[in-house]
C-alpha cells in the first residue's frame, strides 16, 4: 500500500510556466492507473515516490515505512526505497548486456540467490536467449520486458511504470498488457502506471486516479468511470462522452422517468435526483450507446450527418453539436443507402442518459 | 652529430605523469561541478578555466610564488625531501598538470552532464550507491569523450613551454623538455636536432589528435 499527500511547486522560469502539484493519494496492491493529459503531474508523482524529486511538503508511506516526511525531515534515498521504476525509454544501460543489466540490479542479493534470480527472471520474461545481447540489439518489446524484469529482480515493494505502452505497436501493447496483468496477479504489491492512453487505462486499471493540472480530480474503478464519469470535467478528460445540456419538462417519480428538452427535442429520460420542473441538468452518453435510425420515432432526434469516420471496429457518425454515434460496421452497411434518402434519426435510449452533477436552477 | 634523446624521453614521461594526475583530479572536479551544488562553485569553475586563458609565463610566475623555495609549500617540500621542488622534473610535471587540467575538467564535465539522467535515476532506484553509479554507469557512458580529452590533455602537456621554463628551467639532462630543447637548438643553430625533434613531436601529436577525433565522432549507441 502506498499512501501520501504531497505538495510540490515549480516557480515559473524564463521558458517554462510554473507548476503546482498538490495531491493526496492511496494505491492498494494491484494496478492503479494515473491518467490525465501530459503535464498534469503524473510522472512527477512517480518521481516523488521513487525519491528523484523531493516534495516541498507532505509525507509518503510505503507499507509501514516512511519514505518521505517533510515535517520530521525524513527523505530516504532512491536506493533505499525499494521501488522498481520502469522508465519511459526503458533506460537499460547501453554498455551492459541484458544479463549484466539484471546483475547490476541484483547486486544486493546474496551471490547464489543472485544467479538463480537472474536465470528465473530471464526465463519468466522470455529473454533467456537474448541475455548476452546489448540493448541496441534488442527489439522494442524485448527492451520493454527487459526493463520490467530488471525493475522486479530485487523484489521491490512497489512498481512504478511511466507510460510503458508508449511507442509500442498494437501487438506489442497486447503482450505488455498480458505481462502487467500477470505481474498484478503474481505479486500483490502496488503497481502505479502512468498513461494518457484511455485504452491502456481501461485495459489494466483496477483503480484510476484522474489528474488535471497538478490535482487528482477523480478516483474510481474503470467500471464506475464508464458508468458515470461523475463530473463534466472528468468526462472531458476521459473523452468518449457526449455531454448534453437539458431542461427538465416533467418528472414522474412513480415510473422513475423524466421528460427532457434535449437538443430541441422532447426526450424521455431516467429519473433525475433532486430535480424540479424547469431545472437544467447536464447529462452524458457514450457514442456506442446511441442507436442510428432511418425514421422518426420516440426518443429520436433528427440529425444532419456531417462526417463519417471509419474506425477499426465500427463506423463513427458525427452529427455535429458533439452528437456522435458509433455503429457496428455491418449495421452501417445495411443502413447507409436508406439513410441517404430518408435522412437520419438518432435514438437516445432513456437508460443511456446519465446525470452529471446536480441540477442548475 | 648524435642526437640527444633525453629531452624527448623526459617530455613523454612528464606528460604521462601530468596526464595521470590531471585525470584523477580532473574527473573528480568534473564530477563535482556536474553533480553537486556547493558554495563557491562558480569560483572553482573559473579557477579551473584560468590556466587555459592565462599566458604560460604568468602561470609559471604564480607557480614560482606558490611552490618556490621561499613559499611554505616549497619550504615544507625541501624539509621533507632534502631538495628543492623548483628546477626539477617534478616542477615540470606540476606545470604540465596545470596546463592539462582545464581541458580535462571542461570535457569530462560536459561528458558527465551529457549522460542521460534516466540512467542515473535507474541505477539509483536499482539500489546502486553513488560510488557504484559513478564507476559502473556514469564513467563507462562518458568514457569516449573523457578518453578523447585525456589524449588532448597529454598532447598539451607534451608541448608546454612557458610555464615549464619558468618553474623547471632549462637544465640539459635534467629539466630540459623537448619543447625547450627545440627552442635551444634553433637559437644555437643546431638545425638537425631542431628538425628531428619537431618531426617526432609533430607525428606523436598528430597521432593523438587523430585518435581523439575518432573517439569523439563515434558516439555511444
Amino acid at each position: 500500500m502506498i499512501r501520501g499527500n504531497i505538495v510540490k511547486r515549480f516557480r515559473p522560469g524564463p521558458e517554462s510556466a510554473g507548476f503546482h502539484l498538490d495531491i493526496e493519494f492511496e494505491a492498494a496492491p494491484g494496478v492503479t492507473v494515473l491518467y490525465g493529459p501530459s503535464g498534469s503531474g503524473k510522472t512527477l508523482t512517480l518521481d516523488c515516490i521513487a525519491g528523484f524529486v523531493s516534495p516541498d511538503s507532505g509525507r509518503i508511506m510505503l507499507d509501514n515505512r516512511i519514505l518521505f516526511d517533510a515535517e520530521s525531515g525524513v527523505n530516504l534515498r532512491p536506493r533505499q526505497r525499494s521501488c522498481g521504476y520502469v522508465f519511459q525509454n526503458y533506460a537499460l544501460f547501453p554498455h551492459m548486456t541484458l544479463r549484466e543489466n539484471l546483475a547490476f540490479a541484483a547486486h544486493s542479493l546474496p551471490r547464489l540467490e543472485r544467479h538463480r534470480r537472474i536465470a528465473e527472471q530471464l526465463e519468466r520474461f522470455k529473454l533467456t536467449s537474448m541475455a548476452g545481447r546489448y540493448p541496441h540489439e534488442l527489439s522494442g518489446g524485448q527492451k520493454q520486458r527487459g526493463s520490467i524484469a530488471r525493475a522486479l529482480i530485487a523484489n521491490p515493494r512497489a512498481v512504478l511504470l511511466d507510460e510503458p505502452g508508449r511507442g509500442l505497436d498494437a501487438a506489442l501493447r497486447i503482450d505488455l498488457y498480458t505481462l502487467i496483468e500477470e505481474l498484478r496477479d503474481g505479486l500483490r504489491i502496488p503497481v502505479l502506471l502512468v498513461t494518457h492512453d484511455l485504452e491502456e487505462c481501461f485495459a489494466l486499471a483496477e483503480s484510476v486516479m484522474i489528474y488535471d493540472a497538478g490535482r487528482i480530480v477523480h478516483r474510481a474503478t474503470p467500471a464506475e468511470l464508464l458508468g458515470n464519469p461523475g463530473t463534466a470535467e472528468v468526462a472531458r478528460l476521459l473523452g468518449g462522452f457526449t455531454l448534453y445540456d437539458a431542461e427538465v419538462i416533467a418528472l414522474d417519480p412513480g415510473r422513475q422517468t423524466s421528460r427532457l428538452r434535449l437538443l430541441g427535442a422532447d426526450i424521455r429520460g431516467p429519473h433525475l435526483r433532486g430535480c424540479f420542473r424547469g431545472d437544467r441538468v447536464t447529462l452524458c452518453t457514450r457514442p456506442e450507446e446511441l442507436l442510428l435510425r432511418t425514421q422518426a420515432g420516440e426518443n429520436r432526434i433528427r440529425g444532419d450527418l456531417r462526417r463519417v469516420i471509419d474506425r477499426s471496429q465500427s463506423i463513427r457518425a458525427d452529427f455535429g453539436d458533439g452528437l456522435i454515434v458509433d455503429v457496428p460496421r455491418e449495421m452501417w452497411r445495411s443502413l447507409e443507402e436508406t439513410g441517404k434518402q430518408t435522412g437520419w434519426w438518432i435514438e437516445i435510449p432513456p437508460g443511456s442518459l446519465r446525470q452529471i452533477g446536480g441540477p442548475r436552477t | 652529430m648524435a642526437i640527444d634523446w633525453f629531452p624527448l624521453r623526459l617530455s613523454l614521461e612528464v606528460a604521462a605523469l601530468a596526464t595521470l594526475i590531471s585525470l584523477i583530479f580532473g574527473i573528480w572536479l568534473a564530477w563535482l561541478l556536474a553533480n553537486k551544488q556547493f558554495l563557491g562553485k562558480d569560483l572553482v569553475d573559473a579557477l579551473t578555466t584560468l590556466p587555459l586563458a592565462l599566458p604560460p609565463t604568468v602561470l609559471g610566475y604564480y607557480l614560482l610564488v606558490v611552490i618556490g623555495r621561499a613559499s611554505w609549500i616549497g619550504h615544507a617540500w625541501e624539509k621533507i625531501t632534502g631538495s628543492p621542488l623548483v628546477f626539477t622534473w617534478r616542477a615540470a610535471v606540476i606545470a604540465s598538470t596545470l596546463h592539462a587540467i582545464p581541458l580535462l575538467v571542461k570535457s569530462s564535465r560536459a561528458a558527465l552532464e551529457n549522460v542521460d539522467r534516466a540512467y542515473e535515476r535507474a541505477a539509483r532506484s536499482l539500489g546502486a550507491s553513488e560510488w557504484r553509479l559513478f564507476w559502473r554507469v556514469s564513467i563507462p557512458l562518458a568514457r569516449r569523450p573523457i578518453t578523447a580529452a585525456t589524449a588532448l590533455a597529454f598532447a598539451r602537456s607534451l608541448g608546454d613551454f612557458g610555464a615549464t621554463l619558468m618553474i623547471a628551467g632549462d637544465i640539459p639532462g635534467r629539466t630540459q623538455t623537448a619543447a625547450i630543447a627545440i627552442y635551444d637548438a634553433v637559437e644555437s643553430g643546431n638545425t638537425l636536432v631542431a628538425r628531428t625533434l619537431v618531426i617526432v613531436i609533430s607525428i606523436v601529436t598528430a597521432a593523438i589528435v587523430y585518435v581523439a577525433n575518432r573517439l569523439e565522432q563515434r558516439r555511444h549507441v
